[in-house]
């Protein structure tokens, strides 16, 4: 059988670790980082019962970054030259999906922004980023953000996820004030009495949690987390699972520098006033793609048997010509079948589409799908 | 000849009279994690020892699977193509893949036995 990992490179160890260890963890590198991709449960129970009740994820190995000036407008200007969502109007405790843009309007990485409001650490923006785009993000920001504007990296904070139907519940019982939060809302907020920054956010599909803990408290709280007959420690591999059955990109697969966020179907997430007014890098080439369409369209993809279609599969049309490639394939526990996204051009876009999927060399049927493969569940209050 | 042989791939053999039972170990199945899909090769395809006999997909990745031995293919196990977590739950059982008629039974010495393989496993933390 092939080789399935291996490296020597020294990683990063997240204060969580050791609790791994003690779980039961199969550790991998990722992003830098030596993480769990599965407890001994496994992917396809550890998705499943994250869809059925609640699952715990360690996610510190993401960047968590503070942005602040003089004032919330100063800060929230700012940062709209580098991305092209509306922070300006964001309300305290709101959050936001966003992206760093190129001049050629390539995606650098995805993030979440969340008007933190006026409170002991003033109103200022807090963000998460990708893991392996950090340290580029970090000296994006000192390069290009506004120097008005300081730029605080938060060394010393873990972040985990508790994602699920059942995460609220669990999440009330040590926070009762997590209650009052909905889809894309976030607070200070202590948590079995550690003082915690909490959103109601994820990477899941399912309504959940992201919160961001002092290192020195984090494996504690997830102890107690744990300790709820609900709540099972999930790893990277189902994370991964969940989120493309939740049609989210992951930054470096389904979108990056050389994906614009026209075909990369996330036109959403840049508000009406910011693709109008422009003013963020690679604004030109967003606002003719907007008005001419894209050439390619990023979609969901159904494989018709049960072959998984992985990461740069061809995908060719029905006289077979090359007409895109999958960016993220796999099986999708939760359907029991293979699923995948991928981009494909424009004119074969729509839903319904037969597409054929080149894989080890046989061309097997498939059609474009709408996406989430399986319906969000967030708290929309 | 009597036994069970494996290779330095994790893939195990066990020969009865000229045909070879082809599986993965149990080691192999505790790498890969759940297995969502087997790509079994053609009943009559002629494979070379070392050379791809089948695929095997988990829900993070597809493995190649090599023959341990060379032969043609007389029967596969089309059971996986519904439950391919046989794979997981009987590596060395009913999650078999593929009956070859071997070409040469010499091939088989160069295998190990399983006392050898245990060794090799506990060599690869």
């Amino acid at each position: 059988m092939s080789a399935i990992s291996g490296t020597d490179q020294a990683l990063h160890r997240t204060a969580l670790y050791d609790l791994h260890l003690s779980l039961g963890a199969r550790m991998v590198p990722f992003a830098g980082y030596d993480m769990p991709v599965q407890y001994p449960a496994g992917i396809l129970a550890e998705h499943q019962h994250t869809r059925a009740a609640a699952g715990l994820f360690d996610v510190s190995h993401m960047g968590q970054i503070r942005l602040r000036a003089k004032d919330f407008a100063t800060v929230a200007a700012a940062l709209e030259k580098l991305c092209p969502a509306d922070f300006i109007n964001l309300k305290p405790g709101q959050q936001r999906y966003s992206f760093f843009l190129d001049d050629r309007a390539g995606i650098l990485d995805d993030l979440m922004v969340t008007r933190m409001g006026a409170g002991d650490d003033g109103d200022h923006l807090f963000m998460v980023v990708n893991a392996g785009c950090k340290l580029a993000d970090i000296a994006h920001l000192r390069a290009h953000l506004d120097k008005a504007c300081d730029i605080e990296v938060i060394a010393d904070r873990s972040l985990i996820a508790l994602q699920g139907p059942q995460a609220a519940a669990v999440l009330i019982r040590h926070a009762p004030g997590s209650a009052a939060l909905t889809f894309m809302q976030g607070t200070a907020l202590d948590v079995a009495g550690i003082p915690c920054l909490a959103t109601r956010s994820g990477y899941t599909g399912e309504d959940g949690f992201e919160i961001s803990v002092p290192d020195g408290a984090v494996h504690d709280l997830a102890q107690r987390l744990l300790s709820d007959a609900a709540v099972r420690p999930v790893g990277l591999g189902a994370r991964d699972s969940l989120r493309l059955e939740a049609g989210l990109c992951l930054h470096g697969n389904d979108i990056g520098p050389a994906t614009n966020p026209v075909e990369a179907n996330l036109v959403w997430a840049m508000q009406k006033r910011r693709r109008e007014e422009g003013g963020f890098p690679g604004a030109a080439i967003v606002q003719q793609q907007l008005r001419d369409g894209p050439a390619r369209r990023r979609v969901g993809i159904l494989p018709e048997g049960k072959a998984p279609a992985r990461a740069h599969t061809e995908i060719s049309d029905q006289n077979g010509a090359t007409i895109g490639e999958v960016t993220s394939g796999g099986f999708g526990p939760s359907l029991g079948a293979p699923i995948a996204m991928g981009y494909v051009a424009t004119a074969q876009a729509a839903d319904g589409t037969q597409l054929n999927l080149m894989v080890r060399g046989k061309a097997l049927p498939a059609k474009v799908a709408p996406m989430p493969f399986v319906p969000h569940r967030y708290h929309r209050g | 000849m009597s036994g069970i042989r494996f290779s330095k791939e994790h893939e195990w053999v066990k020969l009865e009279g000229d045909v070879a039972t082809v599986g993965i170990s149990p080691y192999a199945q505790e790498q890969l994690g759940d297995v969502v899909f087997v790509d079994l090769p053609a009943i009559g395809k002629k494979v070379e020892k070392g050379k791809e006999l089948a695929v095997v997909e988990s829900v993070k990745a597809a493995s190649e699977v090599y023959a341990p031995v060379g032969g043609e293919v007389v029967e596969v196990n089309a059971a996986l193509g519904d439950a391919p977590g046989t794979v997981n739950e009987d590596a060395l059982g009913k999650g078999w893949f593929a009956k070859l008629r071997i070409a040469s039974k010499a091939e088989l010495d160069e295998l190990m036995d399983e006392a050898a393989y245990k060794a090799y496993c506990d060599g690869l933390h």
